[in-house]
């Protein structure tokens, strides 16, 4: 297992590496560049902010220099679009809150897409498998960019009841409605994975032996479908909290929360080179960590899975 | 109506600006000019569209950042409601009989958050710092508008910040020196670039001293909370010279991205101000007529023609040129397009600059019908068009919904009307830049907004050298006549014969003058609706009490 584990991480170190030198190709490949504006700047001027910023220097020292000042110092460089910051303030204060909202998200998710999978299953060709099954189409085809202007529309200007935006420290009030449009549509895959995986294992033949034994069905349920059941979930799970963790630039759009999806996507169109290395890598090591998780949890659900 | 009851409650906050205003302390209950009953709460806030790039007066390089430059600082001269120039942190200034010298006198009663008097040596730091090639100012190049002596020098490193010519003559006495006169200047120090800013504090924090907690400024608020991509505050400056007639007590600018949702929360009541979404304007004021604002916005929307050499053969005949131009009917892109009191432009600058007359040019005064008679008639004698060559043209633009149905508009007139074929090409912002640049475009979509409010900032673009002139326009005798102007005792005619050499060539064709459209909260009073630069101080801005 620990012989496993170490395999894996050497292996995501030049993964790693490999990300990193192949955003930086093409984030230099784009046109234009961070201070590329309307109004062409003067040359001299030009000149003296692409030397304040290192970018006059040859393409690879440019990046052996990042790197370096990646791995050694920790440091991810100044922003290029924001003066009075540096990528690791970016970060700083974004990632956090794009955690806690990613994290409730999925937390919503995975406890009512699990439970309404599993009922439908139990209850098959039920009114409540229709009705779950309902919902979870429902949510699926009712995308984020829709949801989050429908519940500020329902919530803030009908009722009143709850901010349209904002985050003031990651209030429960303000976090109701991003965690609701950010775990809507997870919800409603982790529901359909989960049925469609429970109704296979209620048809197994090691199911079929506890019936046979007249064990109670909620026994059966808890105690034997449920962890097989969850095997294609967790597989779907460990992309997805890396998604809702890094951010959806949706919610960070719709709501104003201040999370990293939005300096994600509005650093590549500004070509703000550093916050989008530093963005990139902090997902990339992310997804990395969690897939690790997520076969490390596999072997302990299913005793059959060696590493 | 609803602009008409603004434009009053403006011109009331110029009196209390002028310092005609009764003194009194804080918790006004009326407002001292107009007698207006003010409500208790004197806060103001508004959405902005994203996050500043920078609030450090010396790197300021977006209009929202801007905003909060005017209100956290305060610089030389100030703006009234009209754009007219007013007293600031200098009280007047004299300008030396050659143009080239201009001494401002400091008010003796300016001081910084922290209680430390503003002086002119405030002043010099910051313009020295804003020139320094280590600072990397964007903005150098607004200093290099300027005109200050030795600038050119400082920012290519040739000459030490110091010799740039700026000095205090003493505490009080700001000299200022130009390489050539510049009747606007004193426009210009109305720019954020120009505003004083802390030394004492600069040393200290570095790049820092514009977090909350460093920051001190000198202007009618301070620096109270900031959480990027989420919210600012401001709060009153007691230090203020003039705080007793600061009514708004709290300023909040929301970062809301996305319009449409920043719209859903005004009407919800969250804030005070937001822009309204393109399209949206004439259902918006006649729903909420008493909010539903719309002011002339100092840009002009127009599209290049390349007549360099990389442009197609067609365009190199000014009678195609002048055949698009006609073609194009800029009523309906105005009103049913945009319908946002946008105006129709058949000359560059736009018509609420100050000093400024559209020239009365012809074809402004035809009828659509006429024009696409006469556009018809050019095309055939050209040879194109429906009896002669067909041509086709690519219309480029960068992403954005608005710039796509302008662009449809366009092409389906110069379809109908000349029969030339178009094909649309949007493309993200940073490639389209760059693609329009280097010229490799037939016709490219433009927006140009003036720098500082007078004709110049149109026209300057349209030189051989500018570097916005991406048509590949060269004229001598358009060149000459812009040089003229900058010594010109009155210039306008000069810039009525600019006008007029472009609308003979048609390197450009202007399509429309922008207008800036919000909804405001009607309680919020004193917004600079005249003011064509949207140069607002939230000073001059005071809530009153609803009924």
């Amino acid at each position: 297992m620990l012989n496993y584990v170490l395999r894996r991480v050497a292996i995501a170190i030049p993964t790693i590496l490999l990300l990193v030198v192949i955003s930086f190709v093409l984030m230099y490949a784009a046109p234009g560049g961070p201070f590329n504006s309307d109004r062409p700047l003067p040359a001299q001027v030009m000149a003296n902010i692409e030397a304040r910023y290192g970018l006059d220097q040859p393409y690879w020292k440019q990046m052996t220099t990042y790197i370096w000042n990646v791995v050694v110092h920790f440091d991810f460089g100044p922003s290029f679009q924001y003066r009075d910051r540096t990528v690791n303030d970016v970060i700083a204060q974004g990632f956090p809150v794009t955690l806690t909202y990613g994290f409730w998200s999925f937390i919503v998710a995975l406890v009512v897409g699990v439970a309404l999978g599993a009922a439908a299953a139990i209850r098959h060709n039920s009114w409540l498998d229709y009705l779950a099954v309902g919902i979870s189409i429902g949510a699926q085809v009712l995308p984020n960019f829709v949801m989050a202007p429908i519940l500020v529309l329902v919530f803030t200007l009908w009722l009143g009841w709850l901010p349209g935006g904002g985050w003031q420290g990651g209030q429960i009030e303000y976090l109701i409605l991003p965690v609701i449009a950010l775990s809507t549509s997870y919800m409603a895959s982790i529901a359909r994975i989960t049925r469609s995986s429970m109704l296979e294992v209620l048809n197994a033949g090691f199911i079929r032996t506890a019936r046979a034994k007249g064990l109670p069905t909620s026994r059966i349920i808890w105690k034997h479908a449920m962890k097989p059941t969850m095997l294609p979930v967790l597989s779907y799970l460990g992309p997805a909290f890396v998604g809702m963790i890094t951010g959806s630039v949706i919610i960070d759009v719709f709501f104003s929360t201040g999370g990293i999806g939005q300096f994600f996507v509005n650093s590549a169109f500004n070509r703000d080179y550093s916050v989008i290395m530093g963005i990139t890598i902090l997902v990339g090591v992310l997804t990395v960590t969690f897939n690790l998780v997520v076969d490390l949890l596999y072997a302990w659900i299913d005793p059959k899975i060696r590493y | 109506m609803t602009l008409k009851t603004h434009l009053l409650a403006g011109t009331a906050a110029l009196f209390a600006l002028s310092g005609a205003a009764h003194a009194e302390s804080h918790a006004m209950t009326e407002h001292p000019e107009t007698g207006e009953k003010l409500a208790a709460d004197q806060s103001f806030t508004y959405r902005v569209l994203d996050e500043f790039p920078s609030i450090d007066p010396n790197l300021i390089e977006d209009v929202e950042g801007s905003h909060i430059g005017r209100n956290l600082f305060e610089g030389l001269m100030n703006q009234d409601d009209k754009g007219d120039v007013v007293p600031g942190v200098a009280t007047g200034y004299e300008v030396s009989e050659d143009g080239l010298t201009y001494t401002f006198t400091l008010r003796d009663d300016a001081k910084w958050s922290n209680g430390e008097p503003v002086t002119a040596n405030d002043f010099v730091y910051s313009w020295q710092r804003a020139a320094d090639p280590a600072t990397a100012s964007e903005y150098q190049w607004y200093m290099g508008l300027m005109k200050i002596a030795n600038i050119d020098e400082v920012i290519s490193g040739d000459k030490e910040p110091t010799e740039l010519g700026v000095k205090a003559v003493d505490d009080h006495t700001l000299e200022v020196t130009l390489s050539q006169p510049l009747p606007y200047f004193p426009q210009m120090v109305t720019h954020t670039t120009t505003f004083p800013v802390p030394r004492a504090t600069i040393e200290e924090h570095g790049d820092a001293w514009t977090q909350p907690g460093n920051m001190v400024s000198n202007g009618a608020y301070v620096l109270e909370d900031r959480v990027p991509q989420e919210y600012i505050t401001l709060k009153k400056n007691p230090e203020y010279w003039d705080a007793e007639n600061v009514i708004i007590e709290e300023v909040t600018a929301l970062v809301i991205n996305d319009e449409n949702q920043a719209l859903t929360r005004y009407l919800a009541g969250e804030f005070d101000q937001t822009d309204v979404p393109a399209g949206q304007f004439p259902r918006l004021s006649e729903e909420y007529p008493e909010q539903a604002v719309s002011v002339p916005n100092l840009c002009s929307y127009y599209y290049n023609l390349n007549v360099s050499d990389s442009g197609p053969e067609a365009l190199a005949d000014p009678k195609v040129r002048e055949a698009l131009y006609l073609a194009i009917d800029r009523d309906v892109i105005t009103n049913n397009v945009l319908g946002g009191g946008q105006k129709p432009a058949y000359t560059l600058t736009h018509w609420a600059t100050a000093g400024f007359e559209v020239p009365s040019i012809e074809v402004a005064q035809m009828s659509q019908q006429e024009r696409n008679e006469r556009a018809k008639e050019l095309m055939s004698e050209a040879g194109y068009g429906t009896d002669g060559e067909p041509l086709e043209l690519d219309i480029l633009y960068n992403t954005s919904e608005s710039h796509k149905q302008v662009a449809t508009a366009v092409s389906q007139m110069w379809k109908q009307t000349l029969g030339v074929d178009t094909t649309m090409a949007n493309m993200e912002w940073q490639t389209f830049l760059e693609e329009r640049h280097n010229k490799n475009y037939e016709v490219a979509r433009a927006g140009w907004c003036a720098d500082y409010n007078e004709a110049s900032s149109f026209l300057d673009i349209m030189q051989t050298e500018s570097s916005y002139n991406d048509s590949g326009f060269s004229s001598e005798e358009y060149d000459q006549l812009m040089a003229e102007a900058t010594t010109a005792e009155d210039p306008l005619p000069l810039y009525t014969e600019a006008e007029t050499i472009l609308t003979t060539e048609f390197p450009i064709l202007p399509i429309y003058h922008y207008a800036t459209v919000f909804m405001m909260d009607e309680n919020i009073k004193g917004y600079p609706l005249e003011n064509a630069q949207d140069n607002w101080y939230a000073k001059d801005l005071y809530r009153v009490a609803g009924e």
